[in-house]
């Protein structure tokens, strides 16, 4: 787990995915045949293979927050980067890129807990010692320390670095003739906008985005059928999402064969880059594989291992799968 | 003059054929190429001391208004707004309605017959209603159809030696600014200005613009709210009249490359041109569609500060539309792709 713990301690909120990049990019390079990024900072792996041309995308950014204003007394202004639970940010700690960690306040009168009424805290003495740490326009992620024990993950940004883990484990481990795309995506967490792109660049036959996932199994929690630690979820559908049910129904097929446990996801509640995958160009076949997650946008969102490992087997064989195409071009 | 002209000009988005037309007078004679699309976006094209990339340079040519979508048997007009228009800021507002820009009022129930609990909440569309003097709805018909379009009868106007007054700033002093560059600036890399459409009602135009294009940047020229009320916090003021250019880093459709939107704010500030950043994420504009465009397009925004957009009367400066030609003619010469 030390290669997941590493991925969610490097900075990468939506549209400034740089370091994330540079750092997946350290761990995939030597099993790739082609690396590239494009103008929306997507990082794209190829593994060459004469059959269907497959993507598989997982988001790298996380959510965070952009410093906007900065007042006379040093305390910045900030806007959201992503969905924030605004009721539960006071006394969360955040932190920008070069280092600097602060502490979200807010007014006294601020009863719906609105954004523009708080504030973050660097302890600078005024505005001039506060724009010299940090500046309008500079963004900040929440602190929330890995954690770990033998059958659990608890940290920050799980969503969507365990997904990234995912991927990239894969990435080392597949032994295919399918043409791979591995896209780590960017700015998923602001609309599903990488995703979009790097889509249309690649023109895939089949695609996967593999995600977090909430689940239902919380004390009265919401109602959903996933369940942590009850195997890899294959998406049915997110708001962003109806999967093609080809996808779907191979993706059972294969868990079935392999014995991976796996469950069927029906989410409400959000969309994933499947979405944005499957509008793109003339349309793609599109499926999700999602890891379920509890507490997705605090920063203590708790996955557990088995799941990981379980969607890690699913993904390599949905990669390594022949759909019994030869690639024409 | 060409501001004026444009902010006067009668082009509420689906017909900006009126704004449309000046552009094109004032630019055929500096354009390489001129084009027009089948959503209306026009396209200027000026070739550049390199041709090994293409900019885009665009703004949107339609503003906020309304059309008509009933006449009552007394003669009333009932309307729907088009774009994003705050019903607290047009009641008893005059109009013009249809190519014949017949001139109307925006009426509301008299005070006497309102309830309590209408005095104290806003008003919506449906409760309001063109007044264009007719008699009765026979009588109307003779002047306007269904479908016709209305917007704000305000004129142009100066307040003070740096102030303007007008209709549709938002985004004439973009089409003023391009029309400018078009014949003032010769860029470095072959540059397409695009003129786009119906940007008020989800970003149309620019969708099919920019796949057209497909440019390796695009730099799109805004008018963004400022609002600096007495009774605002500052950190809420978005921008400052007299403030210079706003430079977007994000706002609610984009999130701008970081490289690029610092590059114009340093860029401004080295050459003494007035500069500030729009400092809270709200609003969203045609860089939000031109950057998911195809592979993606690295996208920013300047812009120039207007109070009381999408009002029947914005105030704007000129020194700040000053400031934003001279960021984006920075920007054509300079840039290096």
């Amino acid at each position: 787990m030390d290669l997941l713990k590493k991925l969610t301690e490097v900075f990468g909120p939506s549209g400034r995915e740089k370091n994330i990049s540079e750092f997946i990019k350290s761990e995939v390079s030597a099993y790739a045949d082609e690396v590239s990024t494009d103008a929306l900072g997507n990082l794209i792996v190829r593994k060459k293979g004469t059959k269907s041309k497959i993507m598989l995308a997982a988001h790298m950014d996380e959510i965070g927050i952009v410093a906007t204003f900065t007042d006379e007394n040093g305390f910045i202004r900030f806007s959201a980067v992503g969905g924030l639970y605004n009721k539960d940010l006071l006394g969360r700690r955040v932190r920008f890129e070069n280092g600097i960690v602060g502490v979200i306040g807010s007014e006294e009168d601020n009863k719906d807990r609105k954004i523009p009424k708080m504030y973050v805290d660097i302890g600078a003495k005024d505005k001039e010692s506060a724009e010299k740490l940090v500046s309008t326009g500079d963004m900040a992620v929440f602190c929330g320390e890995f954690y770990e024990n033998s059958d659990t993950v608890i940290s920050k940004a799980l969503d969507n670095r365990a997904g990234c883990y995912v991927l990239i484990e894969a990435l080392k481990n597949v032994k295919s003739d399918n043409d791979l795309y591995f896209v780590f995506t960017s700015q998923e967490e602001v609309g599903l906008r990488g995703a979009r792109t790097s889509a249309f660049k690649i023109a895939p036959d089949y695609a996967l985005a593999v995600d977090v996932t909430d689940t239902g199994d919380t004390p009265e929690g919401i109602k959903m059928a996933v369940k942590s630690g009850k195997g890899a979820a294959i998406k049915v559908m997110d708001r962003s999402v109806l999967c093609d049910t080809f996808v779907r129904s191979v993706l059972v097929e294969l868990a079935k064969k392999n014995n991976i446990d796996y469950q069927l996801e029906v989410m409400n509640d959000g969309g994933t880059d499947a979405g944005a995958i499957s509008l793109s160009g003339s349309g793609v076949k599109t499926g999700g594989i999602s890891i379920p997650t509890r507490y997705i946008h605090s920063p203590s969102e708790l996955i557990s291992k088995k799941d990981l490992n379980d969607c890690t087997d699913l993904l390599i064989s949905f990669a390594e799968f022949d759909f019994g195409g030869n690639r024409i071009d | 003059m060409l501001l004026e002209k444009l902010c006067n000009a009668f082009g509420v988005s689906g017909c900006e054929t009126e704004v449309r037309d000046i552009i094109k007078e004032e630019i055929i004679s500096y354009a390489d190429e001129i084009s027009v699309d089948s959503m209306g976006n026009l396209f200027a094209k000026k070739n550049g001391k390199s041709h090994d990339k293409t900019v885009m340079v665009s703004c949107h040519t339609d503003e906020v208004g309304f059309i008509i979508s009933g006449i009552t048997k007394e003669g009333y007009l009932e309307f729907k707004a088009v774009g994003g228009i705050d019903t607290r800021v047009i009641i008893s507002k005059k109009v013009l309605i249809g190519k014949d820009k017949i001139k109307g009022i925006i009426g509301i129930k008299a005070v006497h017959l309102t309830t309590k609990s209408e005095r104290e909440s806003v008003p919506k569309v449906k409760d309001l209603y063109i007044d264009i003097g007719a008699k009765d709805e026979e009588d109307a018909k003779k002047y306007v159809n269904l479908g016709d379009y209305a917007v704000f009868d305000t004129k142009y106007e100066e307040l003070g030696k740096t102030s303007i007054k007008a209709k549709a700033i938002d985004d004439r002093a973009g089409c003023y600014i391009l029309s400018k560059l078009i014949e003032e600036v010769q860029p470095e890399y072959d540059t397409v200005f695009c003129f786009c459409t119906q940007e008020e009602v989800g970003l149309r135009g620019a969708t099919i613009a920019a796949y057209k294009i497909q440019p390796d940047i695009a730099l799109v020229v805004e008018a963004t709210t400022c609002s600096e009320s007495p009774d605002v916090n500052e950190h809420e003021h978005v921008t400052k009249l007299n403030g210079g250019a706003a430079v977007t880093f994000m706002d609610r459709t984009t999130i701008v490359d970081d490289d690029f939107s610092k590059w114009l704010y340093n860029t401004a500030k080295g050459n003494n041109i007035p500069v500030q950043y729009k400092t809270v994420v709200a609003g969203g504009n045609d860089a939000g569609i031109i950057h998911k465009t195809a592979e993606g397009i690295k996208t920013a925004s300047v812009s120039v500060p207007c109070r009381y957009l999408h009002s029947p009367a914005g105030i704007a400066s000129k020194k700040d539309i000053e400031a934003t030609y001279n960021i984006c003619k920075l920007f054509l010469e300079k840039i290096k792709l």
